[in-house]
């Protein structure tokens, strides 16, 4: 169910450049469903900025009823959730949308994660779930440039991980698509979070196999409400990001 | 007594609040996080005769204490609000206000017709202030004597009293509301939004994808409250006011400039659950008014 909550901030600290990683505690955690489920945050109880902002949810920690957000603050509303210190209270909307199908993948088969960027959080928590049950994860992590590049001992501790950086400043140098061409493709599942372009580069490379992709648009409400968020499928018809997705099967959005 | 309780044309209001069309879309994202019956009413997105799609993506920019949207009127068209929207709003002890928009006269005279048919539609609202389709929509809404044509054309058809919703995209504001009720107008919904555009720092370019949008949220509120103070001076049919409604204090401000109730648009967005909370805190604000009943707050501002 969604709830309104207004979470305690429990830690906060920057991870990269301009990348901060946010624990908050509070009883939405509890409603979290599936990884690649989102928040919807009031950065500021004043009009401006007047919208929430939507982030991912990167890990959850039921028992202790907390979760971990990771987004980028380069934009007024982020920089001012970045100011936030632990003890205050931050007003969170959520969880939203549908989030990564775990269950689409079996124990002993093996899924590909390839994230971009600040796409790349969900996947952390959809990696703990999915190894938890016995999935054997590859991670395929692309970033623009060393600084920005977060979490590789994280998901290097879950599985096979590769960094690759725009600018060569860390692991492979270029795109995403410079590993996975290198890759065994003999695996079950591939999931994808990241920028339209490498969703599109990551679907193509992997036509016919059973992937989701999580993908982001500009939101309004965050709920279904609005139609800000609206992307079109390939028969033609829109569907909302925020409350259809913001994950879909490959082959659904016409990228 | 209920003290928020009120009556306008085609609608028994249990309280002056009502989620404004085109933030509440038909009503089932809201359903999810709270009693829709609470509320006084619900103005539902605006309906075509036909499927909408509406624009192209980016559709909103957020601007200071505001936003800009674009989304183009996209709605599943009169049969898919006939049979699924409607149908699923009955279980819900609510009158359902039909925004009814279109391209030509025809399409507003085929929407009101078969919608005021609708068993929970009390009233209808006429979109003739929608600034962000090609066609149709405002181009209704700036000019007194088309206005005044296209509510008589619908005024013909409509089983339910018919409001219309004004453009403050104009000269004359006053000028357009007092030909819609020399149209037989049964009231008036104001205002829709402002045009405006943003844009982008590093092109130069609109952020939006339409170019132009809609502006709402607190930052217009201020020529919603004089809109409607100029309007409800100069015509004897009710108003229901809104712009940048987000709180109890601007419900009384609306009321005060001459509204007889208010609709929440882009609150909506921010706090889903601004609608209900209003609702909730009205009753204290009336004891620190010193005043026994909503209605006694109507166009306190005339009063000189």
């Amino acid at each position: 169910m969604i709830i309104q909550d207004r979470m305690k901030v429990i830690s906060q600290r920057q991870i990269a450049h301009h990348i901060f990683e946010m624990t908050l505690s509070g009883n939405l955690v509890g409603e979290i469903s599936s990884p690649g489920q989102f928040v919807h945050i009031r950065v500021a109880d004043s009009f401006e900025p007047l919208l929430r902002r939507p982030i991912s949810i990167a890990s959850i920690d039921t028992e202790a009823g907390e979760m971990t957000i990771i987004y980028r603050a380069e934009g007024r509303g982020t920089t001012l959730l970045s100011e936030k210190r632990p003890g205050d209270e931050v007003d969170v909307l959520g969880p939203l949308g549908n989030g990564f199908p775990v269950e689409e993948t079996a124990a002993g088969e093996t899924a590909v994660l390839v994230g971009g960027g600040i796409g790349v959080p969900p996947l952390y928590e959809l990696s703990k779930q999915l190894t938890a049950k016995g999935v054997t994860c590859i991670h395929v992590l692309g970033f623009q440039s060393e600084n920005v590049v977060f979490y590789e001992e994280e998901f290097t501790k879950l599985g096979e991980t590769y960094i690759v950086t725009v600018d060569g400043t860390l692991g492979t140098a270029g795109f995403v698509t410079n590993v996975l061409e290198k890759l065994d493709k003999d695996f079950a599942t591939y999931y994808s979070c990241g920028p339209m372009p490498m969703l599109n580069a990551v679907q193509q490379m992997y036509e016919g196999k059973k992937g989701f992709l999580s993908f982001e648009q500009r939101m309004g409400c965050g709920i279904g409400a609005c139609f800000a968020c609206i992307c079109q499928t390939t028969d033609k018809v829109y569907i909302k990001v925020c409350s259809d997705g913001p994950v879909f099967p490959a082959g659904v959005v016409a990228i | 007594m209920n003290r928020l309780a009120f009556e306008l044309p085609g609608l028994q209001l249990k309280n002056p609040i009502m989620p404004a069309s085109g933030c509440f879309g038909f009503g089932k994202e809201y359903g999810g996080l709270y009693d829709l019956s609470l509320l006084g009413a619900i103005m539902i997105k605006a309906t075509t005769p036909e499927t909408r799609l509406g624009n192209p993506t980016p559709r909103v920019a957020e601007t200071a204490a505001g936003m800009l949207n674009a989304i183009g009127l996209q709605n599943p068209g009169l049969p898919g609000v006939l049979e699924n929207e409607l149908p699923w709003l009955e279980q819900f002890d609510v009158p359902i206000i039909a925004n009814v928009a279109g391209t030509e006269t025809a399409d507003y005279v085929e929407v009101a017709k078969e919608i005021s048919k609708a068993p929970n539609v009390k009233a209808l609202e006429l979109n003739i202030s929608c600034p962000n389709v090609k066609a149709g929509g405002i181009t209704f809404g700036t000019d007194p004597q088309v206005a005044k044509e296209l509510t008589k054309a619908v005024k013909a058809v409509a089983a339910v009293p018919v409001y219309i919703k004004l453009s403050p995209n104009v000269t004359d504001i006053v000028s357009i509301a007092q030909a819609v009720e020399a149209g037989g107008a049964d009231g008036i919904t104001m205002i829709n939004t402002l045009i405006g555009m943003r844009l982008d720092q590093k092109t130069g370019r609109p952020v939006i994808a339409n170019g132009t949008g809609g502006l709402s949220g607190p930052a217009v509120k201020p020529v919603a409250i004089r809109m409607v103070y100029e309007v409800s001076k100069a015509v004897r049919i009710p108003i229901i006011g809104m712009g940048g409604v987000t709180e109890t204090a601007d419900v009384i401000d609306f009321l005060s400039a001459g509204a007889s109730a208010v609709a929440v648009g882009t609150a909506n967005f921010v706090n889903p659950f601004v609608c209900p909370q209003i609702i909730e805190e009205l009753p204290a604000k009336l004891d620190e008014l010193g005043v026994d009943h909503i209605s006694e707050l109507i166009g306190r501002s005339h009063r000189l």
